[in-house]
């Protein structure tokens, strides 16, 4: 290898300019906004216990939205994490009518998460099919084995201790699940932006054969990916399971696309390639601000999705359609 | 010639079908009863419309997934303007109904050809803003039976030569897809934009409105479906057809259309609807839960993939390989 090579910086440094223009800064200001119109809107918005309240609306679906982000960045995608959720969460509840405890409990519901990913993960990698229909298969299946073992019935029984992990709080206001969002924020942050692995990620999403060539093991990566995937999709179905207490087949029922959204919002390339998980936390919380501040003024939920749509098509339309011209077909 | 024969994916797809007929048959030979199957294709028309809708666009490399919400928006919208004015006939409703059914998806191409968004961006935004429009149309409310016509009603069961209308309307809608796409050359552009955009733009063809003419025929057949549904069920409300658009797809991948564009006929759209159609329908007759239903369509989906992706091994990978040995 040429030793010249050495000291080219993988990156260029980032100009403040730049990073004033950046994406995450356009979030960080629409948050902000958001926030402020909450607060005039409403006089129940600047509270901590509310504020800390809204966190649960994004906090599970941000978990899984890290690992989604890196799986996006690498260009696959899986849109079967809200069934590996209700999958998990079921036999959860399973294993509860048995007696077992809360820790139990725990390992089964990350388990269940790390086999469905590794499921995805073996039919994309091994036998090479295209991610968005495998995991629309998987997507299916997963919560069609929740439907066979749950059919319209319940499981209401959990022990005690296993309501912690969705209704505990570690330190004043600050949930279990908020510093456990904010601890795997960290984590992927870490990983994606620092790390061997995190590089090979992007190269893989930008090209996957010059990746190849270059000595990256794809397939490798990619099932990687799609176990983190499993594994932070079994972590919220721990999660929404405590805080909800009860299982149901229709559990989490349509969060892939909420959680999608949250990533592509987040500034991630749904082409691949490109994103950040800061991005991807900012994009959490307005999304979060926006539920629970429309929830406070009694709009209903469904037109919060209106709003949620728009945003998604809005912000990455408005930068595509104003991009300067001679784009290529994808 | 057998050995073609044997690659014709239709011919496979029908063969599987036949013997999960027959298997079914063994025990309950009522299920395969010419009147039977009858039943099961006008239960799965509205699948098969929709699914051939979904064809189109997904060989032009893109997907639809707001094909379900637009299904239930326009069929609000319908049952609401026949339930204010009971006397609009129910011709001109159906093309009401195709007509904003097409303007909806013609929002979805609007954004994909001129916004240059990823297909699967632009409509998983439509599907929970289409979603939210019908609840504020509707102000949540339902509309029952009861509050619609019984003209609305009654014109998917109009039996003509014994079959009911709806089952008509998905003959007819066959019948133009299988000209649409062999006998004319938007149909041909279909393919062209999918299999190659690059070549297709140098043969003169515009990628973005072969995919725009996609997206709204598209739309103005989930339109179509969406009076079919909501006059055959009797009852329109938020979320009626919940979940549909995966459906859709999965009949398209079953159907042998791939995902990556190109390839993909209008028999292996109706075959793949018919497949699930059938399951759907034979489950409750051989006594086992309607609850085990969608992990089948998920194991079929996931073999057919598989399966689909065997055919089409790309032979650009060949050659990397070759020239991998030889260095």
């Amino acid at each position: 290898m040429n030793p010249n090579m050495r000291h080219v910086p993988d990156t260029l440094g980032t100009p403040w300019g730049k990073r004033v223009k950046s994406w995450e800064m356009l979030l960080l200001l629409v948050g902000l906004a958001i926030f402020a119109i909450n607060s005039f809107a409403s006089p129940y918005f600047l509270n901590a216990w509310n504020l800390s309240d809204a966190t649960f609306n994004f906090t599970e679906k941000a978990m899984i939205a890290f690992a989604m982000a890196m799986l996006i960045i690498a260009g696959e995608i899986d849109l079967s994490v809200a069934a590996i959720i209700a999958l998990a969460s079921t036999l959860m509840g399973y294993a509860a009518s048995f007696g077992f405890g809360a820790s139990e409990l725990v390992v089964i519901g990350l388990l269940v998460g790390l086999a469905c990913g590794a499921f995805n993960g073996v039919l994309v990698t091994v036998f090479n099919l295209p991610s968005i229909v495998v995991t629309i298969g998987t997507m299916s299946l997963f919560r069609g084995l929740s439907y066979i073992i749950l059919g319209d019935g319940a499981y209401t029984k959990y022990p005690a201790e296993f309501s912690f992990f969705g209704q505990g709080y570690v330190w004043w206001v600050f949930s279990f699940e908020l510093a456990l969002f904010a601890i795997m924020a960290l984590i992927f942050g870490v990983i994606l932006h620092r790390t061997n692995f995190g590089r090979a990620v992007y190269a893989i999403g930008n090209n996957p054969v010059a990746a190849l060539f270059s000595g990256i093991r794809v397939a490798r990566v990619k099932f990687i990916l799609f176990l983190l995937t499993g594994l932070t999709s079994g972590i919220a179905a721990v999660c929404l399971t405590s805080r909800l207490g009860s299982t149901r087949p229709s559990i989490a029922f349509g969060w892939e696309l909420e959680i999608v959204t949250m990533v592509v919002l987040g500034g991630v390339n749904i082409l691949g390639g490109s994103g950040s998980i800061t991005g991807v936390v900012l994009a959490a919380f307005i999304m979060g601000l926006v539920t629970f501040g429309f929830g406070l003024l009694n709009v209903p939920g469904i037109v919060m999705s209106i709003f949620i749509g728009l945003l998604l098509i809005g912000v990455i339309g408005i930068p595509r359609v104003f991009a300067p011209k001679s784009r290529k077909v994808e | 010639m057998i050995k073609t024969w044997l690659k014709s994916r239709e011919i496979l797809l029908t063969g599987i079908m036949l013997l999960l007929l027959a298997a079914i048959a063994l025990r309950f030979p009522a299920f395969v009863a010419p009147d039977n199957l009858a039943n099961v294709f006008n239960d799965t028309s509205i699948l098969i419309i929709l699914a051939l809708g979904q064809m189109i666009v997904i060989v032009t490399r893109c997907i639809d997934l707001s094909m379900a919400a637009n299904l239930a928006l326009t069929g609000m919208a319908i049952a609401m303007l026949s339930q204010a004015m009971p006397g609009i006939p129910v011709p001109l409703l159906i093309v009401l109904a195709l007509l904003v059914g097409a303007a909806l998806g013609s929002i979805n191409g609007l954004l994909v050809w001129k916004a240059h968004i990823p297909p699967i961006v632009v409509t998983l935004g439509t599907l929970t803003i289409y979603r939210g429009i019908i609840f504020i149309i509707s102000s949540g409310e339902w509309i029952n039976a009861h509050e619609m016509t019984d003209a609305f009603k009654a014109f998917p069961r109009i039996e003509i030569l014994g079959q009911p209308m709806l089952s008509w309307i998905a003959v007819a809608v066959i019948a133009a897809f299988v000209v649409l796409v062999s006998r004319t050359s938007i149909g041909r552009a279909f393919f062209a934009v999918g299999g190659n955009p690059h070549a297709a733009i140098y043969t003169g063809i515009d990628v973005g409105y072969t995919r725009f003419v996609a997206f709204t025929i598209a739309g103005a057949l989930s339109g179509l479906a969406g009076y079919l549904w909501v006059a055959r069920y009797a009852v329109a409300y938020v979320d009626i057809a919940g979940g549909f658009e995966l459906d859709v797809v999965a009949a398209c991948v079953i159907g042998g259309i791939s995902i990556a564009g190109g390839i993909g006929s209008v028999g292996g759209a109706v075959l793949g609807a018919l497949f699930i159609g059938i399951i759907k329908n034979a489950l409750p007759v051989v006594d086992i839960s309607p609850f085990w239903q969608l992990a089948i369509s998920g194991t079929a989906i996931i073999l057919a993939v598989a399966f689909n992706a065997r055919s089409e091994r790309s032979k650009g990978r060949v050659i990397l390989k070759k020239a991998d040995g030889a260095a």
